[in-house]
């Protein structure tokens, strides 16, 4: 589907990407990782057709997007940093200018049009002016028209971005359900935020790529196989404290918070202690709330990938 | 050429909508009619004087107006980071060039248009040519035409509005005194100022009524080259 060869982009003497390379299989949806300045915005431009490369080449469906842009923009769609919004327009106008743009046939675009509202749930600002709209749904229409013309590839370069909690999970359902009718490159500088919906992660930090892979293989690669869980149990710390020191691999078990008679314990050990921390739990008669890999672990993965490089 | 079409329509859509559109089509034509009163009828003149005079009014409105409406053009959508979305669809640069051009032009269009009411004054008390009418407004079209592929290349290397303005303003101001400057310097530098000469050489047939082949021509070629440069600029702009 996408094929990244040598890419960099130099602005004079500095180069805000070099020499990345990567590969993205039809179907995939691919987190784009890194801090701010990392390169990410530089690289998704790229792919999206907007800038172009200083050296180094990007094939996207068989098509190269230097000489072959104007095909190559029929089968993407890009949402920037900064979704593109004419103020003055109303979301349903908007969307289907966008449509004819992006070369939608005039019969099917009101079709197109309803099924994009549909999707990131605009149908109620349908008629509503753009500047009148909030953050997230102003967020919600620069994913709909990436996505008006049905296209093969998705390019969000954090969708996330400046969206309160309850927004978040909403655009993470929405990129979750795009899955399996697009491939999908989604930019975030937070781990936590996108880790959840991606296949797999690429990780870049000051314009080179640092690390790819999936979620657990990049934390095996830093702590060699070292991970963390996040437990919640109804009832006294102390027995179920006692039950996962006896799960084979753990090595050390803290009480993070004790609330109502809810304790939230965390467990650090090697290799994938999920399963065997909630067998042990339920074996024991102990009430599982929660269980999952901790947030804290997500983000030290992140912290630890950019610091590997930093020191290099 | 159906982008360039659909961006004319948003952008006319967009006009109609803002206050600035209004603003400089009313502050035109209130320029247009003082100026015609106060100027152009001043005493006892034949009719033909009186159009002559009042299309050279117009022609200076026109130039200033296509200015300010050529201003917002591509530099407003920098500003307000729509160009991601042109650049990331399928259409060619020249089509966001021509099409962001031809809402200006048809906005210019109206607003000459709309000063028909002025020679059909002279009507009242006096006979005009209609060919002399069609003569000066096709003049002031393709003047028009000009100013907006001028306005059209400042806009499109300004980063912001007020640049455009100034740089679009620097260009036509630049040809505008291409004929000043003829008559000071000696052969051939004085025939390639005479050419270049933006209204002094060039719209003055036309508002007598005159119809030159080479003077519309001379006006299609600055359109044609100040378009054709502000798509390569448009296209540079995306190795930044």
């Amino acid at each position: 589907m996408i094929e990244v060869h040598g890419l960099t982009k130099l602005y004079g003497e500095h180069a805000a990407i070099r020499g990345l390379s990567f590969g993205i299989q039809e179907g995939e949806v691919i987190g784009f990782l890194g801090l701010n300045g990392a390169g990410k915005s530089t690289t998704l431009r790229i792919l999206g057709c907007v800038l172009l490369p200083t050296s180094g080449r990007v094939v996207i469906d068989g098509l190269d997007t230097a000489t072959q842009a104007h095909e190559v923009r029929q089968r993407i769609g890009f949402l920037p940093d900064t979704p593109p919004l004419y103020e003055e327009m109303e979301v349903g106008e908007y969307l289907a200018f966008v449509a004819a743009l992006r070369g939608v046939p005039s019969g099917k675009v009101r079709a197109r049009v309803e099924a994009a509202e549909e999707k990131t749930a605009l149908k109620e600002v349908h008629r509503a002016p753009i500047y009148s709209l909030s953050h997230g749904f102003r967020q919600r229409v620069g994913v709909a028209q990436a996505l008006v013309h049905e296209p093969s590839l998705l390019i969000l370069d954090e969708p996330t971005s400046g969206l309160d909690p309850v927004q978040i999970i909403e655009m993470r359902a929405l990129v979750r359900s795009l899955k399996g009718e697009h491939t999908v490159l989604v930019s975030s500088h937070i781990l936590p935020e996108i880790s959840q919906v991606c296949d797999r992660l690429l990780v870049i930090h000051r314009g080179e790529l640092v690390a790819q892979g999936t979620e657990g293989e990049l934390a095996g690669r830093l702590g060699a196989g070292a991970s963390a869980v996040e437990v919640e149990v109804r009832g006294a710390a102390a027995p179920a404290v006692e039950l996962l020191r006896g799960v084979p691999g753990v090595r050390e078990v803290t009480v993070a918070a004790e609330v109502d008679g809810v304790v939230t314990l965390r467990v650090a050990g090697d290799g994938e202690l999920r399963g065997a921390a909630a067998r042990a739990l339920v074996g024991g008669g102990h009430e599982l709330l929660r269980l999952d890999r901790s947030a804290h672990q997500l983000e030290s993965i992140f912290l630890q990938l950019t610091r590997e490089v930093t020191r290099s | 050429m159906r982008n360039a079409w659909l961006i004319a329509r948003r952008e006319l859509a967009a006009y109609t909508r803002s206050m600035s559109g209004y603003v400089i089509l009313a502050v035109t034509l209130m320029v247009d009619a003082l100026l015609f009163n106060t100027y152009a009828l001043e005493g006892v003149r034949k009719s033909g004087e009186v159009l002559g005079r009042f299309f050279y009014v117009c022609s200076g409105t026109t130039m200033v107006a296509s200015i300010f409406i050529a201003a917002r053009l591509l530099a407003e959508e920098r500003q307000a980071g729509t160009l991601p979305l042109l650049y990331s669809s399928p259409v060619r640069d020249v089509e966001i060039v021509v099409g962001k051009w031809l809402s200006g032009f048809l906005v210019v269009g109206a607003l000459t248009l709309l000063s028909f009411y002025m020679p059909m004054l002279v009507l009242l008390d006096g006979r005009i040519s209609l060919g002399h009418v069609a003569a000066g407004y096709l003049g002031l079209l393709l003047l028009g035409a000009a100013s907006l592929a001028l306005g059209t290349l400042g806009s499109a290397f300004a980063k912001n509005q007020t640049l455009a303005g100034i740089l679009s303003g620097c260009m036509l101001v630049g040809l505008l005194v291409a004929w000043i400057l003829a008559p000071v310097t000696e052969r051939p530098l004085s025939d390639v100022f005479t050419a270049l000469a933006l209204h002094g050489v060039h719209f003055t047939p036309f508002q007598a009524g005159v119809i030159h082949l080479r003077d519309v021509a001379y006006y299609v070629l600055v359109t044609w080259v100040a378009l054709f440069a502000a798509t390569r600029v448009v296209e540079a702009r995306r190795w930044r």
